[in-house]
């Protein structure tokens, strides 16, 4: 037990100290994941809004796909890719494996069918009357589209941090592709797998308690967000 | 300020920082090794010096040497460090690696728990240490995962003329730092570079039980990717570390480097 405190105070310091390596590898992983959530967020949304309020011949078929590839493991996606962009392969010639881009594709191509899926049952739960509403008023497709993107801006910021939450957390793909090397494409998961396998737990642990202190600020403004605006509503 | 105020903005500093250093890639080479090069900190170690006299950043890749042989192969990587003297020749001879030199050297060790269940302390030659682990049925943690000391491993059961089936046999699959823990936690047997060791060892309930069979030589090679098979691959720049690590000065560098006040490789260039 003690050996545990003294190793949990130890990632303290070393969190307080401002050890630019410990930093550098806390920054590789919000770039890139950051970076993957951008730019997968737009697309997403679309696909979600156009399988919520369009009806086509498959539509159930495209729907259960999605839903399945939230299920694919993350080192399922990191072989894919690896063999994809490996010199071996047919994207060889982009260069990318080893580089941050390719942490980025490994992210996006995980987080799109959650932020998909997510967003398609809030759009579904909308008032379908929001819609008819700013059409009624004269609103074009897309102006409609903003005015229920607002609707269920709640709904869709859930999306966006359990988004974040899944690919920040991921060291499957990130150590396929990404090839964890130091101050290029180390991130907080990889570099926490190698330091446990150096036996050197206070780093790994340093690591762990920022992406614990992220998920807990994101989550509790998310909730703190949700239930001030059921207050501003309800106490009109 | 708050705290979380600062959080925020050192997070965002460290963004910005690996940013920069993302595209100021200018001259790389990537070089695939084996965590036992790596886990044990000599790469870091060389890399500081070569850094003082060269421009030419070194990306090191740290996987099994049958990953890395297989890397070099597809010719995702420039050049690579390996300690598979049989798994290299042949794949020298297959084309896939040119301008092979012998780097340093260590040697791998049997280690165990304190207890010694199997009695391994009491004999002299690896094969029958590793007949009285099996014939006791003690666990044994095997790396199972391809790598050097996989393949190093997997000879000497062959010379012993036994497949390695009895049932305290349990591949971890992992690499040598997670190996040597599992066997810590679960009392076993496993035979590590004496590096990993040395860089472990403080922090394990296990003992050297058995060392200095001239069976368990473990000679470290530098090879360059064939240029002819992968014209993309950066020869000149990887042909310059490899120069450096066989010379005087790299040469060196190897035999100053010291974990806990103990020398863990041997140079050994000719």
């Amino acid at each position: 037990m003690y050996e545990l405190w003294l190793t949990f105070s130890a990632a303290i310091a070393q969190l307080a100290s401002g050890d630019p390596l410990l930093w550098g590898i806390v920054g590789v992983s919000f770039s890139v994941s950051a970076s993957a959530l951008l730019i997968a967020l737009l697309p997403a949304l679309s696909v979600g809004f156009f399988l919520a309020y369009f009806r086509f011949p498959g539509r159930w078929a495209v729907i259960s796909l999605l839903n399945s590839l939230l299920a694919v493991p993350t080192v399922v996606v990191g072989l894919v890719l690896y063999m994809l962009l490996s010199r071996a392969g047919p994207l060889g010639d982009l260069n990318l494996l080893f580089t941050r881009p390719a942490m980025i594709i490994g992210q996006i191509l995980l987080c799109f069918p959650l932020l998909v899926a997510m967003s398609l049952s809030a759009f579904q739960a909308a008032d379908y009357r929001v819609l008819e509403t700013a059409k009624t008023l004269g609103a074009s497709p897309l102006q409609a589209f903003v005015t229920l993107l607002f609707e269920v801006r709640f709904a869709l910021l859930a999306a966006v941090v359990t988004a974040f939450g899944r690919i920040i957390a991921e060291v499957g793909s990130a150590m396929m592709v990404g090839g964890n090397i130091l101050h290029h494409t180390r991130n907080i998961t990889t570099a926490i797998a190698l330091e446990t396998g150096k036996g050197e737990f206070v780093q790994g642990v340093a690591l762990g308690i920022v992406l614990l202190t992220m998920a807990l600020v994101l989550n509790v403004s998310l909730g703190w967000m949700q239930s001030h605006s059921r207050v501003l509503r309800h106490g009109a | 300020m708050s705290p979380l105020y600062l959080l925020l903005q050192r997070v965002a500093m460290a963004s910005l920082l690996s940013l920069i250093s993302c595209a100021a890639l200018a001259d790389s080479i990537r070089l695939a090794t084996t965590t036992s090069t790596y886990n044990s900190g000599l790469l870091d170690y060389l890399l500081g010096y070569y850094g003082q006299t060269h421009d030419t950043e070194v990306q090191v890749i740290s996987v099994g040497t049958g990953k890395a042989l297989k890397m070099a192969e597809n010719g995702d990587v420039d050049l690579l460090m390996t300690h598979a003297p049989v798994a290299e020749a042949k794949f020298i001879a297959r084309g896939f690696g040119v301008e092979a030199q012998g780097v340093m050297y260590n040697d791998f060790v049997l280690v165990g728990p304190k207890l010694d269940p199997a009695n391994v302390s009491g004999v002299h030659t690896v094969t029958e240490g590793l007949q009285r682990i099996a014939q006791s049925n003690s666990k044994f943690i095997s790396r199972g995962d391809d790598s050097g000391t996989h393949k190093k491993e997997l000879q000497l059961w062959q010379h012993l003329g036994a497949a390695p089936d009895f049932s305290g046999y349990l591949e971890s699959g992992r690499g040598m730092g997670h190996s040597l823990q599992m066997a810590s936690e679960l009392s076993a047997y496993t035979m590590t570079d004496r590096g990993t060791w040395l860089a472990l060892k403080g922090k394990l309930d296990l003992k050297l039980v058995l060392q200095s069979d001239p069976r368990l030589l473990n000679p470290y090679q530098i090879m360059l990717v064939n240029p002819q098979r992968h014209p993309h691959v950066k020869v000149d720049a990887a042909r310059e570390f490899a120069q450096w690590l066989v010379s005087a000065q790299g040469q060196a560098a190897i035999g100053s480097f010291r974990v806990n006040g103990e020398a863990l490789f041997v140079p050994s260039a000719e």
